[in-house]
């Protein structure tokens, strides 16, 4: 029996560009990257150096301050440049394939064991831990922490999100296997959630997970807003999530002890020439899915969806974890008097635009902020686009003004940046919302640690 | 419009950081942004943004306000000619009243932004909207013969010392327009109140008011039956203008037929403002609604327990009087000075409606009892939202004393 809940705050921000299931095929390239900025919380220590051979699965860098989080190589080769920016910090290291992929084996896992320590410890070597997100500050897990509970989101209904059951087609025995791994790592519980308007995933239905339901607005596939209906994380509780998409990634490692981060990924947006599903290993370089399958002419490429994804070059590589293309125009035009004009064809959640009048248009969204910035003005917007028991614009102004202890009681071990996302987006002030609170989070951990 | 553009960047050299005229950057930043939503784009965070800004939120404020403002202007002249006993056409009443009127908004205007303009140079940001309603709603609370300056005076005491001391808009503790009104009341007392400012009696030369012509407001006249005990006959004539044929009658104060505040009469169409704002989702109706059922309760109270006839007044005719309106509507909403939390604006509202009747029929020397109330409930805001997040760090504590 599924617990369901409704999501009644929040907004579907519907946009042109749906990708079909279409297979444009597998993607490959001739570089991969692996890069640490995709991994908020983590001091990377370079395991490997230029002109070093590494196979599929073997660790790039670790996390100095927590060895055993581990960031492996999607593809065996060699390590061709480390990327440096300012002051050395490390942007890349970039892996020159073979042409076959060799894995480095760790051995099949017995399942049927229940050795919480060998688990954690197979975790760790294959590089799947690097999948999980620990909660609170939303960086990725240590295996040597026992969270609360695990949640696993199911559920996709960000702008243009793909359709998880296509993209989980015939993997049924490596999510199976993915979720019996989840479930020896916590003696709480694993909370597999589904979207209550799609149609449900059976493969995700098992009987050491907990279902649930969401149905509603976006952000129901956010799996903070999820974690706040079922159970709210409290001060010194440890809650682990992952993404649904992500299971057949840990089931193989479990099963073959191979780490092959692939995804049947989403490639989405109005500037996508031909949309739909690309299979893809993650870090792969995109020039020659841009190239093909988008204009390119001054568009925004984003690895994720709009709300939380990252901007990547066209011939960038794709971030880690990310299991969908946008490509939208950028917005760097400006409008004759636009903030007084009706505004009939507008984007808005706001009903001060016109555009109010027809609730089911698609929009063709581009990147521009449609103002400047200002102080916070507007009061009680946010509130509705985040369905959790917390005051989010009292808690941005403790982040603001470093008060670490109000942080604490409002609310701030409840929420990562994603969760102000879509407030973000209808934030009349403009106001970075997602950077505050990574800001915030980030000297949390800092004053804990 | 590319000429308008090539005018914005022709002279933008001038006033940038090394130009000659750099303090005149932010009035240029801020014409430029006007003309032409900019071309910035999305750097972190979320891709894409809602179309919405702070100068639609405001400029949906103006639209709101632009009835009971044309409605004041026509008022200002028809009280004019009627005081006169001249006959005058629907134009000429306009025409009069916007000839009164334009020169107090461009006075409000000029002031305002120019101390705005001035703070943005200093603190290096840009012009904050903000003012473009503040500058409206001045003028639109003062009388119609008060002189230019002291509505300058009153504007920039507001700007400087409601809003940019506390570092400007959106921190600002107080209503920056009821400031100006609360410093004009209280530096130029005669100017503000008694029988003589209401009415443009200015006349043309050798005109003669009209015999026993009083240009008092309504507030003012039930102010004298304070202390005269309910059924007096001395209060008779007084109280015989609130009856269904007076000039305070209710139909009259609800259509705005009456002398008082150049914006703030006519019920009617500043409540139609309010549905608008409603509507749209800019004004809090939380704080509207509340705002009325507390001038309704405490004018029931009143009207319950009456000693004089003040206190009777019918409990919806009190509030279709003074400021009440208008108060409600584009005062108390204010999103930055009311409480910020949702369950705090029911409490704010009611309390500002609440204290606002009391204040007016208890000392009638402040006849404007709305803008005092909703000044200290601005004041008493952040204690509401402090006992609302206060409720919500309590039920996070609980909650986690009990896992």
């Amino acid at each position: 029996m599924s617990q369901s809940f409704k999501i009644r705050k929040g907004h579907n921000i519907k946009l042109v560009g749906d990708a079909p299931k279409n297979d444009l095929g597998n993607v490959s390239s001739t570089t991969y990257a692996v890069s640490p900025l995709d991994f908020p919380g983590i001091t990377p220590k370079l395991a490997v150096k230029a002109g070093e051979n590494v196979q599929a699965g073997d660790v790039i860098f670790f996390d100095k301050d927590r060895p055993e989080v581990k960031i492996c190589s999607p593809v065996s080769g060699e390590v061709a440049e480390v990327k440096r920016g300012a002051k050395r910090k490390i942007l890349e290291v970039i892996v020159l394939a073979d042409s076959t992929i060799t894995y480095a084996s760790h051995g099949a896992f017995d399942l049927s064991s229940s050795d919480r320590g060998a688990a954690a410890d197979h975790f760790a070597k294959t590089g799947v831990g690097a999948l999980i997100t620990s909660r609170p500050y939303g960086v990725v897990a240590s295996m040597h922490e026992e969270p609360r509970d695990i949640f696993v989101n199911g559920v996709q209904s960000g702008p243009l999100a793909g359709d998880l059951a296509y993209q989980l087609e015939g993997k049924d025995a490596e999510v199976a296997a993915g979720l019996e791994a989840l479930s020896l790592m916590t003696t709480g519980k694993v909370y597999v959630s589904q979207d209550g308007e799609a149609s449900n995933i059976a493969a995700l239905n098992h009987d050491k997970a907990s279902a649930i339901t969401f149905t509603g607005k976006h952000p129901k596939g956010v799996v903070g807003t999820q974690i706040a209906q079922v159970a709210p994380i409290n001060k010194g509780d440890i809650v682990w999530t992952v993404n649904a998409i992500d299971l057949p990634i840990i089931g193989r490692a479990f099963l073959k002890g191979e780490y092959a981060p692939g995804y049947k990924l989403a490639v989405a947006g109005s500037k996508v020439t031909k949309a739909g599903y690309a299979t893809m290993l993650q870090g792969t370089n995109l020039a020659s899915l841009t190239s093909e399958h988008i204009n390119l002419d001054n568009t925004r490429i984003i690895a994720g969806d709009v709300l939380t994804g990252s901007k990547v070059e066209a011939t960038g590589f794709l971030s880690f974890g990310k299991s969908q293309i946008t490509a939208i125009p950028e917005g760097n035009s400006t409008e004759f008097f636009g903030w007084v004009l009706p505004g009939f064809g507008k984007f808005s959640t706001n009903r001060a635009f016109w555009a109010w009048l027809f609730p089911n248009r698609k929009y063709d969204l581009d990147t521009n902020l449609h103002g400047e910035e200002r102080a916070f003005v507007v009061t009680g917007e946010y509130d509705k686009f985040i369905p959790m028991d917390i005051f989010p614009q009292q808690l941005l102004r403790s982040i603001l003004i470093g008060d670490i202890e109000k942080m604490e009681q409002l609310g701030i071990y409840e929420i990562v940046p994603e969760d102000f996302a879509l407030a973000e987006v209808a934030c009349t002030s403009k106001l970075p919302l997602q950077q505050i609170v990574r800001d915030g989070l980030n000297s949390l951990r800092k004053e804990m640690i | 419009m590319k000429f308008v553009q090539n005018i914005f960047d022709q002279t933008r050299p001038l006033v940038e950081k090394d130009g000659k005229r750099n303090i005149l950057y932010p009035l240029h930043n801020a014409l430029e942004t006007m003309a032409f939503v900019p071309d910035h784009t999305t750097h972190s965070g979320a891709h894409v943004r809602d179309a919405i800004d702070l100068k639609r939120t405001m400029v949906t404020v103006i639209f709101a306000m632009v009835p009971a403002l044309l409605f004041g202007m026509w008022n200002i002249g028809r009280l004019h000619y009627g005081a006169f006993g001249e006959e005058s056409t629907l134009m000429d009443n306009f025409l009069f009243g916007a000839l009164k009127m334009l020169p107090l908004i461009t006075v409000t205007y000029a002031a305002g932004l120019g101390v705005e303009i001035f703070f943005s140079w200093k603190r290096n940001h840009p012009v904050n909207e903000g003012f473009l309603v503040s500058g409206l709603l001045i003028p639109m609370i003062m009388p119609v013969d008060i002189p230019l300056w002291m509505v300058a005076v009153s504007t920039i005491f507001a700007v400087l010392i409601g809003k940019e001391v506390f570092g400007g808009t959106g921190m600002n503790l107080l209503n920056p327009a009821l400031t100006a009104r609360a410093f004009a009341f209280f530096a130029y007392p005669t100017w503000m109140s008694g029988d003589q400012v209401w009415i443009n009696t200015k006349g043309d030369e050798g005109a003669q008011l009209v015999d026993g012509y009083s240009g008092a407001t309504a507030m003012g006249d039930l102010a004298t039956t304070v202390g005269q005990g309910l059924n007096n006959p001395a209060t008779e004539t007084v109280m015989a203008q609130f009856g269904s044929e007076g000039t305070y009658s209710l139909m009259n104060a609800f259509l705005g037929l009456i002398p008082g505040s150049i914006g703030e009469t006519s019920a009617l169409l500043i409540l139609l403002g309010g549905l608008f704002l409603i509507f749209k989702g800019v004004g809090s109706w939380r704080i509207m609604l509340s705002f009325f059922i507390g001038g309704l309760v405490m004018a029931g109270i009143f009207n319950a327990f009456a000693v004089n006839e003040f206190m009777a007044l019918n409990p919806i005719h009190q509030l279709m009087l003074g400021g009440f309106m208008f108060g409600m509507v584009f005062m108390a909403t204010d999103p930055v000075s009311a409480a910020q939390t949702e369950t705090g604006k029911y409490i704010y509202g009611f309390l500002a409606g609440f204290f606002g009747i009391m204040i007016r029929v208890f000392n009638p020397a402040y006849p404007e009892g709305i803008m005092l109330a909703i000044l200290f409930m601005n004041v008493m805001a952040p204690l509401i939202d402090h006992y609302v997040v206060e409720a919500n760090i309590k039920r996070r504590a609980k909650r986690l004393a009990n896992a």
